[in-house]
């Protein structure tokens, strides 16, 4: 007997019973779905997580010389770095807790004297005004860019572009206040002051830098970046103990596995609907068989072999899976396009995860299909044949 | 040796079940000859062995003790397989119950063992609508067995049973679940198939379809014995409303 027969047989087989077939696919189609959707949405929902923590500039790049008795970098010196390897761009930074006064009021912040690559380096904007640039920093002018905290705290108002503040007894125009960005973590830009870094130099009376930021090319250029920020930092020092250099992929690795955990969570949830999906497959299979053993009976009386009834179960037990695997792979499509709309995400199907479900679904199918089938079909014609 | 002439030799053929602990002899010491063309039947009551005798003739089951020679080949040392495909190629079954495949018509079921011997379906087909012509139902072949009266549905088996040029024809209690007519109407065509030359072995417990046949035995208590005029008023009267 072709295999084209066997196929034709299961295929009448499975259309002769509808039900039963039906609810054989219930289980698979139940399992692959949950599970190519749950997963979509996990990988989904982690994806946009990381991705809005790259945005925040997950290139930024932190370093700081933690040491006294090292040489000083100058300035110029720094900005070698720029464009060396994956570093794009550096900004020195000195920084202060100051009182700052205006308009009668006082307020304690921080002030931070840097260069005008900062603001691209921190990915900040400026809401209102503008940054200072390479005229203010040549010529040490006394202007500051402010954030939202200090602008409303002493003008009452994020609207104070043109006004002025006293700082250590100098007056600083106001051309610029930033973003706001909402964010509450210690050093907020929401709560600073930023001047130009030669300004900072003669209000500080400071001329070293012991901290600096940079950013890296990219995203997947960080660690190469930090490689040769360490390079510069350690020529420098020649002491490994005396500088650092960290990077916002610690924080990023930190969400990402919490985000792996929630996709762990939901495949989890998933493969155990898929297991109940299985165990159904299984009860159908075993009750149609033992329903069927008269029917083996008879095919083996007018002289069907062992060979044949298997063959005709398994092919109809592939069948049955593979069907039900691709309605329930269509249904999860469908589910995760309905999701995608609904969480306003874009989401999509991983091959590898529909694969794996429909693997073991038609495993499933095929075990629970066949071991019984093998069993009906070891009996003597005569004892199947009795069978009620 | 058998002769060439013999298509069933079977010798002291036994087979014990035991049900709990206590062990039935179905069949005690049997010996039997069927020589080709025969029309041999077997009558004897319910109960007494009848269909497990046919089920070893027929290969569906095995005996535990005995010598048993199907067209001369021992067949009592036989593989499942090598039992299947002989009983695909010798033995064409007729059973009480008809035995079709429901969910199949009646061209389906007809064709069955040709598809098992690996006849192209087409062909297949072609001589399973041959052999339903012959028993009488060419305008049912769609149908399924659900769709059909009893005496349809044993013309059925008999077309499948045909349908690969046994050897020899089984039949258990054929007519045991037909109305007498249709019962008639099987007969006639048994006897039609004898007169074509097949073999042809009836079991049945009802002396007036046994009287047809040309050759008989009884069997009473799992004895099989010669046929003799007075014996088979006594198993008719032991036959109750239920066979087997
Ligand atoms: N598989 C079996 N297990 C136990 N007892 C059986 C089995 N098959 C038949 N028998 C017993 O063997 C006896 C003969 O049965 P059977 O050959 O079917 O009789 P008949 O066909 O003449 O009515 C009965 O008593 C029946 O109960
Ligand atoms: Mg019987």
């Amino acid at each position: 007997m072709s295999i084209f027969q066997a196929i034709r047989m299961a295929l009448v087989s499975i259309l002769s019973s509808k039900m039963r077939s039906f609810l054989t696919m219930l289980g698979i189609i139940i399992g692959v779905t949950s599970v190519t959707m749950l997963v979509s949405i996990a990988q989904g929902t982690s994806q946009s997580v990381t991705s809005k923590i790259s945005d925040m500039g997950s290139t930024l790049l932190t370093c700081r010389i933690t040491s006294d008795d090292v040489p000083d970098i100058k300035l110029d010196d720094l900005m070698t770095l720029e464009g060396k390897g994956s570093v794009s761009l550096v900004a020195p930074m000195l920084s202060s807790s100051v009182t700052a006064k205006g308009n009668d009021e006082t307020y304690s912040t921080t002030i931070q004297g840097t260069t005008p690559e900062y603001l691209e380096i921190e990915g900040l904007s400026v809401a209102d005004g503008r940054f200072f640039n390479e005229v203010d920093q040549e010529y040490k002018n006394y202007v500051c860019v402010i954030g939202t905290d200090v602008a409303e705290n002493l003008f009452s108002t994020r609207n104070c572009v043109g006004n002025s503040i006293e700082v250590s007894g100098k007056k600083f125009l106001i051309i610029g206040v930033l973003t706001y960005s909402g964010s509450d973590t210690s050093g907020s830009k929401d709560d600073c002051i930023i001047i130009p870094f030669t300004t900072a130099q003669r209000l500080l009376k400071e001329s070293d830098i012991t901290q600096f930021y940079a950013s890296a090319t990219s995203s997947g250029t960080v660690d190469a970046a930090q490689q040769t920020l360490e390079a510069y930092l350690y020529d420098l020092t020649a002491d490994e103990d005396s500088y650092s250099v960290y990077s916002e992929t610690e924080v990023l690795d930190t969400m990402s596995s919490v985000t792996n955990t929630l996709s762990l969570m939901l495949g989890g949830i998933a493969s155990i609907s898929l297991l109940v999906g299985g165990i159904g497959i299984m009860n159908i299979m075993l009750v149609s068989v033992s329903e069927r053993t008269r029917e083996i009976g008879i095919r083996k009386s007018i002289g069907a072999k062992k060979r044949n009834i298997l063959t005709q179960f398994l092919v109809e037990a592939l069948t049955l899976s593979v069907i039900g695997g691709l309605i329930g792979l269509i249904l999860g499509k469908i589910g995760i396009v309905a999701a995608a709309i609904l969480m306003d995400s874009e989401l999509s199907m991983s091959i590898p995860v529909a694969l794996a479900a429909m693997g073991f679904s038609v495993v499933i199918g095929i075990v629970f299909g066949l071991y019984p089938a093998s069993k009906a079909a070891r009996l003597k014609p005569i004892e199947a044949l009795r069978y009620e | 040796m058998p002769e060439d002439n013999e298509m069933i030799t079977m010798r002291n053929i036994s087979k014990t079940y035991v049900i709990g602990e206590e062990p039935l002899h179905v069949l005690k010491d049997v010996s039997l000859c069927v020589e080709r063309s025969d029309f041999l039947a077997i009558i004897g009551p319910s109960g007494s062995g009848k269909s497990t005798l046919m089920n070893i003739i027929g290969c569906l089951d095995t005996p535990d003790e005995g010598e048993y020679l199907l067209d001369g080949q021992d067949v009592t040392t036989r593989s499942d397989n090598e039992l299947s495909a002989i009983r695909n190629r010798k033995i064409g079954f007729i059973f009480q119950q008809f035995n079709l495949l429901g969910k199949l018509s009646a061209l389906d079921n007809a064709a069955l063992p040709l598809i098992y011997q690996g006849v192209l379906p087409r062909e297949a087909k072609k001589r399973a609508a041959e052999a339903l012509e012959k028993v009488g139902l060419a305008d049912r072949m769609k149908h399924r067995p659900n769709e059909l009266s009893g005496g349809q549905q044993q013309r059925v088996a008999i077309a499948r049973a045909l349908i690969t040029n046994p050897a020899l024809l089984l039949a258990d209690e054929p007519t045991g679940n037909l109305d007498s007519k249709s019962g008639r109407e099987i007969m006639g065509i048994l006897h039609g198939l004898h007169a074509a030359g097949n073999t042809i072995v009836l079991i049945t417990h009802d002396e007036k379809i046994a009287s047809e046949a040309p050759k008989r035995v009884l069997i009473r208590d799992g004895v099989v014995t010669p046929y003799s005029d007075e014996e088979p008023k006594d198993a008719t009267k032991k036959e109750g409303g239920v066979t087997a």
